[in-house]
């Protein structure tokens, strides 16, 4: 039986029972709680909830980039048949930025700042391939071309203050796929952009499957971008996944009061935006200050009495929940709105 | 990058102007003092006043005044010292500059070589004991006076462990031109180099670790471990490239500073007769025109260290050089 059901045949990674806490004065700080999940080879896996969820330090735990000494990671890993968490420094070095590649918010601050362009996608290739410094950079200019940045060549000879948001997002992404990744994580790539050139960040990433075949994991807070590129949703809220499935289902069927709520307040992709879009109230509780029970509790205006257990994943189809409200079948909003929260049925 | 640098270059010898006119003003213009008064000594006859008075052209207006005297510093060479008679000033300066340089620059190889070995292993064992260790040891080496340094210095290897095969090759104190006998210029110059370095490589180290721990919180660090590069590349290639800008801003201030007659107190201890032994004498005698003349040099040295600390950093760092 898969672990999850709406998991692709050809699993490329797999993330099983990963939790990372930190320890703190204050005792042990748990920031992920227990996840699982697995993306599948040429698959795109959105991550998506408000900031302080999670998302970045799952990635980076995937990358095993977490430097801070009082970081534990338990779980594993499952990279290619492989437990990344298992593996010496060295080989993660290798697999960094070969096999699995990633991008970051602000590719401003991203890069660095005394090297071109052109310079620091050559040092990634370096460092995986044989290859003449020639040989690099003509590769170097070859990708930025792909990338759709205008005299490549040119570009290359840039540094990263010298260029656009857009444009050093285009340099981030042609550096992440210099050595042919099966997997980019792009966390939140598009949230320093302006909309358009959101639209054409994401289409890039889109190509970049069609084009080289990789997988995606991308990180985002925007149900929008969500709508735009995945295959598939999981929804982290306060270290936990709340709920997970095809992007479709996702969209078309929202279970988990969490997900309902970051769906209402995506903005419109046309016509005229509403002065102000409705946001959840409340905001998500300190990784110190998580309730017992459903971590979604004290914002939920569904919540009733089981809520005061942790909810499990509750399986339906292609689609998982962790909310009371979905334990024999997918929540119907109208009518959970009509004898839970008749406040919130406007 | 040719275009600023000699803008840079304008613009520095326009404050050495402005400098000469400053100097010029408080040695020749103070009110209520008269520098004939001063130059002429004590006891002198209204004769010999008026003499002097005429000669420094102190009787005509003070932008003729300021043009004999710059004439006087830097074209015939010859105004001479009030205190020794007939001792040119600025031969004297010239001649006490390889002494300074020798020292100065000998000095900053040490430092700069053993504050970056400090600085990168506190950086990279950050919070671990050698951390500590080192930047304890820095702490004392910046605290310790350099006068007091130099004294213990001379005490152990010239006189209480001088006849030890650990110290018998110290030559005695002094000045041993390179040109004359390099290997003695050397071995009189350990010792003193080693003195004047211990501060700086306190200071520099720590400066370096913590700027080194601060890079190591930027993203692009980040980002180098996610490309898959090695520890040490990311550290000599992204940390340390990038913290080195503050290391050369401050090591081109410290060195102007130091040859134009910082190291004073090395100097004086090890009787090393540089431009800072010269200050000192000139200052103790109040001997105004060699004042003026060490005022002048290291002002000059500071003020081109300033300059190409200025280019350095240019190109060091193309967001400044973009700033232009
Ligand atoms: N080194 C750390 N020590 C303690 N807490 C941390 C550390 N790094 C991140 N956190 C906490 O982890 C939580 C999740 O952060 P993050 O993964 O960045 O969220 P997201 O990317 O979803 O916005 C945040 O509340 C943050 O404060
Ligand atoms: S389990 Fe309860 S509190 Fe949690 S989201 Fe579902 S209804 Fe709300
Ligand atoms: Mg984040």
């Amino acid at each position: 039986m898969p672990a999850e059901p709406s998991a692709p045949a050809e699993t490329l990674l797999d993330v099983r029972n990963l939790s990372v806490s930190f320890r703190s004065e204050k005792g042990v700080i748990r920031i992920i709680e227990d996840i699982s999940f697995s993306v599948g080879a040429r698959e795109i896996l959105s991550i998506v909830g408000e900031s302080g969820s999670g998302k970045s330090i799952t990635s980076l735990a995937v990358m095993r980039l977490i430097t801070d000494p009082n970081a534990i990671i338990e779980g594993s890993i499952i990279y290619k048949g492989r437990d990344l968490l298992k593996l010496d420094p060295r080989e993660m070095r290798d697999l960094r930025g070969r096999d699995i590649a990633m991008i970051f918010q602000d590719p401003m601050t991203a890069m660095t700042p005394v090297y071109t362009i052109g310079w620091q996608i050559e040092e990634q290739i370096r460092a995986h391939q044989k290859l003449s410094r020639r040989a690099a950079r003509a590769r170097a200019v070859e990708l930025l071309g792909e990338m759709g940045i205008p005299a490549p060549a040119r570009a290359a000879t840039r540094y990263p203050h010298q260029l656009s948001g857009g444009m050093r997002q285009r340099a981030m992404i042609a550096m992440a796929l210099s050595c042919n990744p099966s997997l980019l994580i792009a966390d939140e790539p598009t949230t320093a952009l302006d909309v358009t050139v959101q639209a054409q960040i994401l289409e890039l990433i889109q190509r970049l499957r069609r084009d080289f075949g990789s997988s995606v994991i991308l990180i985002t807070h925007d149900m929008g971008v969500v709508g735009t590129i995945s295959d598939r949703v999981m929804v982290m809220y306060a270290g936990t996944v709340v709920e997970r499935g095809p992007k479709p289902m996702v969209l078309a069927q929202p279970s988990h009061p969490y997900t309902l709520g970051l769906l209402r307040s995506i903005p419109p992709m046309h016509g005229e935006r509403p002065f102000r879009l409705p946001s959840i109230p409340g905001s998500p509780p300190a990784p110190t200050a998580r309730p017992a029970g459903c971590p979604f509790q004290p914002r939920c205006d569904f919540r009733f009495e089981p809520c005061g257990n942790r909810p499990p994943l509750f399986r339906h189809g292609a689609q998982e929940v962790a909310c009371f409200l979905a334990a024999d079948h997918l929540p119907d909003w109208d009518h959970e709105r009509a004898i839970r929260a008749p406040g919130a049925a406007a | 990058m040719l275009l600023p640098t000699l803008r840079r270059l304008a613009e520095m010898i326009f404050v050495m102007l402005g400098i000469s006119i400053v100097v010029f003003l408080i040695f020749f213009a103070t009110p209520g003092a008269d520098p004939a008064a001063r130059i002429a000594g004590r006891n002198a006859t209204p004769e010999i006043l008026a003499q002097v008075r005429h000669s420094f052209g102190l009787d005509r207006p003070l932008p003729v005044q300021y043009a004999l005297v710059m004439e006087r510093l830097f074209v015939t060479r010859d105004l001479t010292s009030f205190v020794n008679r007939g001792q040119r000033v600025i031969p004297a300066v010239i001649e006490a500059t390889p002494v300074t340089l020798s020292l100065v620059l000998g000095a900053a190889v040490i430092w700069v070589i053993f504050a970056i070995i400090v600085g990168m292993v506190a950086a990279a064992t950050r919070g671990g004991i050698t951390d500590r260790t080192l930047m304890f040891l820095g702490l004392v080496g910046v605290s310790m006076p350099v006068f007091w340094v130099g004294s213990v210095m001379n005490l152990v290897t010239q006189s209480r462990f001088h006849n030890t095969w650990l110290f018998h090759w110290v030559p005695g104190l002094g000045y041993t031109p390179l040109l004359l006998h390099p290997w003695v210029w050397f071995k009189s110059l350990v010792i003193p180099w080693v003195t004047l370095a211990i501060l700086y490589i306190g200071l520099y180290g720590r400066v370096l670790r913590a700027n080194l721990v601060e890079a190591y919180q930027e993203d692009f660090i980040r980002t180098a471990r996610a490309k898959g590069l090695s520890e040490t590349r990311i550290m000599f290639r992204h940390a340390l490239r990038t913290s080195l800008i503050t290391f050369v801003s401050m090591f081109g201030l410290d060195f102007g500073a130091l040859v134009g007659g910082g190291a004073l107190l090395t100097e004086v201890v090890f009787g090393l007769p540089g431009v800072g032994r010269l200050t000192y004498e000139a200052l103790q005698n109040l001997d105004l025109p060699f004042i003026m003349a060490t005022v002048m040099y290291s002002s000059f040295f500071v003020v081109v260290a300033n300059a190409i600390v200025d280019i350095a950093y240019a190109w060091l760092d193309p967001r400044v050089r973009d700033a232009r």
